[in-house]
């Protein structure tokens, strides 16, 4: 009998040759459909965040725990220490306290006569906690527990603290992936709040080690900008809402074409020990239109 | 059936350690790739197809919570599994230098793709510095980890297949 006829009751197996083949073009067809679309997201993510983000929410909050209570044992010297640093410098502070608050008064009376809103602390905000992170070492994306269920969309902007953390990316009914600023494939348009210089804030693997993020393209011709300065995200930008903080210029060169400057800020989020983080269920489009 | 529960229950597990707990464990920022630890195992210990399957789901998690785009991760994972299925055929259960040389350079293969596809095309040509803080550190964490997850993925397999050969016998 010849090998190629096929014995009666025998199963029907496909060699793994083909297998790989077949799998190969379904895979090289989804990455195109999903570089242009977004056919699938919406199937498999729901059904992933039932399946998985449940487990994800447990497990995070044990490895939480854990972490915290190793670090707390690592930390209570330095702590000691610090507290007495500490107590020295409340007392400098509520000297400026009252200095300032004076300044205060000032300022509301010239906000009233302006008509100027304190910027984001009208904004409505949700509190979203950090369940997963990345699971390779190349980017720094991180999924939270709160999803379209709870009015998180595409687009809105992730803060901690007061600074920018990054933005949704994407979401399912109780997940969302943040994308956050010091990834490196994330850009956010930005300008200096002293002189409103517009620059482009970029991510980069590199500087992730040093606790810095650059910054590009800053066209500063007064040449009024130093270091120190703050930077907050523009009102250029089509993605972030306009004046939240992102960090302070930490080093500053003139490039090579003696026009735009470049260099790196300290981001306001401290990025390694994030847990918690505020979402702005505002999104920048549609703002205009209210 | 009994094989595809468990090495599902294995992918899940896998997955979900890694974007937590060992987030929690890392070393310097820097996470083990389990994923590639199970999806070479399972290659070289089952064969191609059961590579290339099993590589295929573990990226097709990792696109769909953390990729861009739908697929790439899975093609990726999945060629890594297809490959160390080839070594099948010279692979014994009480050797370990083979198992470890492969993990070592599936995942080096698996840090060099990622460099030269999501890096080097948006001109980041700095490859030393990639190399040195994100490649070699991860290998390196990853070969740790393999020698306590390795003995593990092989005692499950080993379960597997004499429960297989106990219910084979049973009809014969």
């Amino acid at each position: 009998m010849s090998p190629i006829v096929k014995r009666k009751g025998e199963k029907f197996t496909l060699p793994s040759k083909y297998l790989l083949f077949i799998l190969t073009i379904i895979c090289a067809g989804s990455i195109i459909l999903t570089f242009n679309t977004n056919i699938f997201s919406g199937v498999l993510n729901t059904a992933v965040g039932y399946v998985v983000v449940p487990f994800q929410k447990g497990i995070s909050s044990v490895g939480g725990w854990l972490s915290n209570r190793s670090e707390e044992l690592v930390q209570i010297r330095s702590l000691l220490a610090e507290n007495e640093k500490l107590k020295a410098q409340i007392d400098e502070l509520t000297i400026e306290n009252t200095i300032l608050q004076q300044d205060r008064y000032e300022l509301t009376n010239l906000r009233e006569l302006y008509q100027l809103d304190s910027q984001y602390e009208g904004y409505e905000k949700i509190g979203a906690r950090i369940i997963a992170k990345d699971s390779g070492n190349w980017f720094h994306s991180f999924v939270i527990d709160k999803g379209e269920e709870d009015g998180v969309a595409v687009d809105m902007n992730v803060i901690a603290g007061s600074g920018l953390v990054g933005r949704i990316t994407d979401t399912g009914p109780n997940w969302a992936k943040v994308t956050s600023i010091i990834a490196d494939n994330s850009n956010v348009s930005g300008k200096v709040l002293a002189t409103s210089d517009y620059l482009l804030v970029t991510g980069d693997l590199e500087l992730y080690g040093s606790g810095v993020i650059r910054f590009e393209k800053l066209v500063d011709s007064a040449d009024k900008v130093v270091e120190g300065d703050k930077i907050v995200t523009s009102n250029i930008s089509d993605k972030y809402l306009p004046n939240i903080l992102i960090g302070y210029i930490s080093t500053l060169n003139v490039d090579a074409n003696n026009i735009t400057k470049s260099g790196q800020l300290t981001p306001a989020v401290d990025f390694e020990h994030l847990e918690e983080v505020l979402v702005i269920l505002q999104l920048k489009q549609s703002m205009e239109e209210k | 059936m009994k094989r595809i529960t468990v090495v599902g229950l294995l992918i899940f597990i896998c997955f979900l350690l890694q974007s937590t707990v060992f987030h929690s464990l890392s070393f310097g920022g820097i996470v083990p790739n389990l994923m590639i630890i199970l999806t070479a195992s399972f290659g070289f210990m089952r064969g191609e197809k059961s590579g290339l399957l099993i590589g295929f789901f573990s990226g097709l998690f990792i696109d769909i919570f953390f990729g861009d785009v739908l697929g790439f991760y899975a093609l990726v994972y999945m060629y890594i599994g297809y490959t160390n299925g080839k070594f099948n055929r010279i692979f014994y259960p009480e050797d370990v230098k083979l198992p470890m040389a492969l993990i070592i350079v599936s995942d080096l293969f698996y840090g060099l793709i990622c460099y030269v596809l999501l890096f080097l095309m948006r001109t980041k040509f700095n490859i030393g510095y990639y190399f040195t803080h994100i490649i070699l550190p991860e290998i390196v964490y990853t070969t740790f980890i393999t020698i306590v997850l390795y003995p593990a993925v092989l005692w499950i397999n080993k379960r597997l297949e004499d429960s297989e050969q106990r219910s084979a016998k049973k009809f014969v």
